[in-house]
């Protein structure tokens, strides 16, 4: 007969999944990822951000199949993607001609174009509205006809609305750069090595996890950092995504074809900083910090902005202006996948310290004596 | 939208640019290649690199063995066995003479490995300099110019305030005589059979994207003052109360009854092979 080895871990995971299962249905409610779709548009906004693919279908799936959970969605999209032939690169996307939705400036009270507040949660009391309980299809209905009747026609009028830095470029306070048409690597397919390049950083920023991007920018601003920003712009709406003929790419923009569009939050700060002129003398001048991300989540798009800036100026002794301190501990998959492995049982490593500290303390009474 | 994996998961682009990762680490012993990690489908930290390794190397011929710290049960041995079975439809195995390929967390096999052997570590810190400079950067050049003052001060600094150094799991390596190497957090008794090992031995750090590799017979000497030579843990005087086996890796347990202190082997597969040995000898004496 002979022993055999016992299948307990085998067993112990099989039954951990059913009950997994068990506590995901038990309430015997099922959630559609169309409502999901509908009605989370913040969370899945979030899990596309963190997870570097925009498929708002996808993402509802996700948030769906890890029951609610910000990183669990995340990681599952995440590893989705790595799954993903990746067939084309978009062109440059320009996002002055955003289909703009909101616009502000916190810099400048009349900006060419003007202020647009769109939809914005900034304003609202944020009292639990207990109303919610007792919604119905027909409310909702009635609401909407309301709304859509006072609508007012613009009749294909669609407004331009410029950059409020080039207001300000006109004037000498930003300076003018040639743009950098030098291909962006990809941190996905390249692991990252530093000093790491502007696209790398802004990669990397656009995907870290809100709370860690929020919590290292506000440290920044509050005093562990030298980046005191105005918000100059804020913009959401939607950005069209292009791309040119794989094989047959003439070079003519008019020729690409259109995949679709990408709905955005992007943010330009000023940021003042001083600089020595040709005479060795300080004169004040602007930077931009620049933030950008899927989706409508303006908290970490400027906290995007400032690490931005922060991290253009590694002189600063502040661990926020430290790439690696920054970059490498961002990204929601590897943090927590690190902080968890800790569950994953350390018994060899621990009998090898507790084997060391013994020693030790052996050593140590034995000269005593 | 419901999409079939591949075998071994990676497309064959991802495993090929794998594959040439570890033939850079293999050229040059103990230096740790960047590469680009892939997302899994298990976590970061969980064992990704070695599980990126194994799988741009799995082949339909391969027999695999997946050991976490010594337990070929482990939930989470158990769990990468099954992703890499369901992707690949490989033959799993438990003793160690029977595998080609073996992942494994934090031990090498009690059983000596062979040429015909590939021996994957998972590596959570692949950076040896990591506790003395926290800057990739920085220690990216302490290699490449051969600058280990650091790693000798850290070990000297214990004896200073130890009276001898005192290491855990991960003493640090010189691979070569050129590399300091992180060993993964295996014990410090494994440390001697990266030495000359008849067996490829690769390391895989997913979420630090890293790959090094220790190639067959090549020399491994663990950091140590000549008057304060290495020693690897201490199981003097015990043995594995399941199977009786002495000079290797011990767990230390309490027994529920008695509470005093028992020991048995931490690689589970070579105590059944043992308790199996013992018992057709038993037999064959009874018999006989």
């Amino acid at each position: 007969m002979g022993y055999v080895a016992v299948k307990g871990g085998t067993k112990a995971i099989e039954a951990s999944m059913e009950r997994l299962t068990y506590e995901r249905l038990k309430e015997q409610e099922i959630i559609e990822v169309e409502t999901i779709m509908a009605t989370m548009k913040s969370l899945i906004d979030q899990v596309m951000s963190e997870s570097s693919l925009y498929s708002p279908f996808l993402a509802a799936l996700a948030i769906k199949q890890a029951e609610g959970s910000m990183e669990e969605a995340v990681f599952l999209l995440r590893a989705h993607r790595s799954t993903l032939p990746r067939l084309y690169t978009s062109e440059t996307v320009e996002p002055e001609t955003m289909f703009v939705e909101r616009r502000i400036s916190a810099s400048f009270k009349d900006i060419p174009g003007g202020q647009l507040l769109g939809a914005t949660k900034d304003y609202t009391h944020r009292l639990l509205d207990f109303n919610l309980l007792e919604e119905d299809k027909t409310q909702i209905t009635t609401w909407l006809k309301n709304f859509e009747n006072n609508l007012e026609q613009t009749e294909g009028k669609v407004t331009y609305f410029p950059k409020v830095v080039d207001y300000l470029r006109e004037e000498g306070l930003f300076e003018t750069y040639p743009l950098n048409d030098t291909a962006p690597i990809d941190i996905t397919k390249e692991s990252l090595s530093f000093p790491a390049s502007r696209s790398a950083r802004l990669q990397v920023l656009t995907r870290g996890q809100t709370g860690a991007v929020t919590a290292l920018g506000y440290a920044s601003l509050r005093g562990y950092g030298q980046v005191h920003p105005t918000v100059g712009e804020v913009r959401v709406g939607r950005l069209p995504i292009h791309t040119a003929h794989p094989v047959e790419g003439s070079g003519n923009p008019e020729d690409d074809f259109y995949i679709g569009e990408i709905r955005v939050t992007e943010i330009e700060s000023f940021v003042p900083i001083t600089k020595k002129n040709g005479r060795n003398e300080e004169k004040l001048e602007f930077e931009i910090g620049y933030g950008i991300c899927y989706g409508q989540n303006e908290t970490k798009a400027i906290a995007m902005s400032i690490l931005d800036q922060c991290l253009d100026h590694p002189e600063g002794d502040f661990p926020t202006h430290d790439e690696e301190f920054v970059l490498l501990h961002i990204d929601s998959v590897e943090a927590t996948g690190f902080i968890s492995h800790l569950k994953l049982p350390h018994y060899v490593t621990f009998q090898s310290k507790l084997d060391s500290v013994r020693q030790i303390k052996r050593g140590v009474s034995d000269d005593e004596s | 939208m419901k999409a079939k994996t591949h075998f071994a998961f990676f497309d064959e682009g991802s495993k090929k640019e794998i594959r040439r990762a570890l033939l850079k680490a293999v050229a040059i012993p103990g230096y740790q290649v960047p590469f680009a990690s892939r997302e899994m489908p298990i976590a970061r930290g969980w064992g990704t690199g070695g599980l990126q390794i194994t799988l741009s190397l799995i082949g339909k011929q391969d027999v695999l063995k997946v050991i976490d710290q010594g337990a070929d049960e482990s939930v989470n041995a158990v769990s990468i066995k099954k992703l890499i079975s369901k992707t690949t439809g490989v033959r799993l195995v438990e003793r160690t003479e029977d595998a080609t390929l073996i992942q494994s967390r934090h031990r090498i096999p009690e059983v000596p490995l062979t040429k015909n052997q590939i021996l994957v570590l998972q590596v959570p810190m692949p950076e040896p300099l990591r506790g003395v400079e926290a800057s990739e950067y920085q220690t990216k050049i302490l290699h490449s110019e051969e600058d280990y003052s650091g790693a000798w001060l850290q070990l000297f600094e214990q004896v200073m305030k130890y009276g001898k150094t005192a290491t855990g799991a991960d003493h640090p390596v010189y691979v070569n005589g050129r590399y300091i190497m992180a060993p993964s957090p295996i014990p410090r008794f494994d440390n001697p059979k990266l030495h000359q090992s008849d067996a490829l031995i690769l390391f895989g750090a997913g979420r630090e994207k890293k790959i090094y590799a220790v190639p067959p017979y090549a020399d491994v000497s663990s950091l140590a003052f000549d008057d304060y030579p290495f020693q690897v843990e201490s199981f003097a005087g015990e043995n594995c109360h399941l199977c009786g086996a002495e000079n290797v890796f011990l767990d230390e347990l309490e027994d529920p009854v008695t509470n005093e202190t028992i020991y048995q082997c931490n690689d589970t597969s070579y105590c059944l092979e043992r308790l199996n040995e013992n018992e057709e000898a038993e037999v064959r004496k009874t018999y006989a």
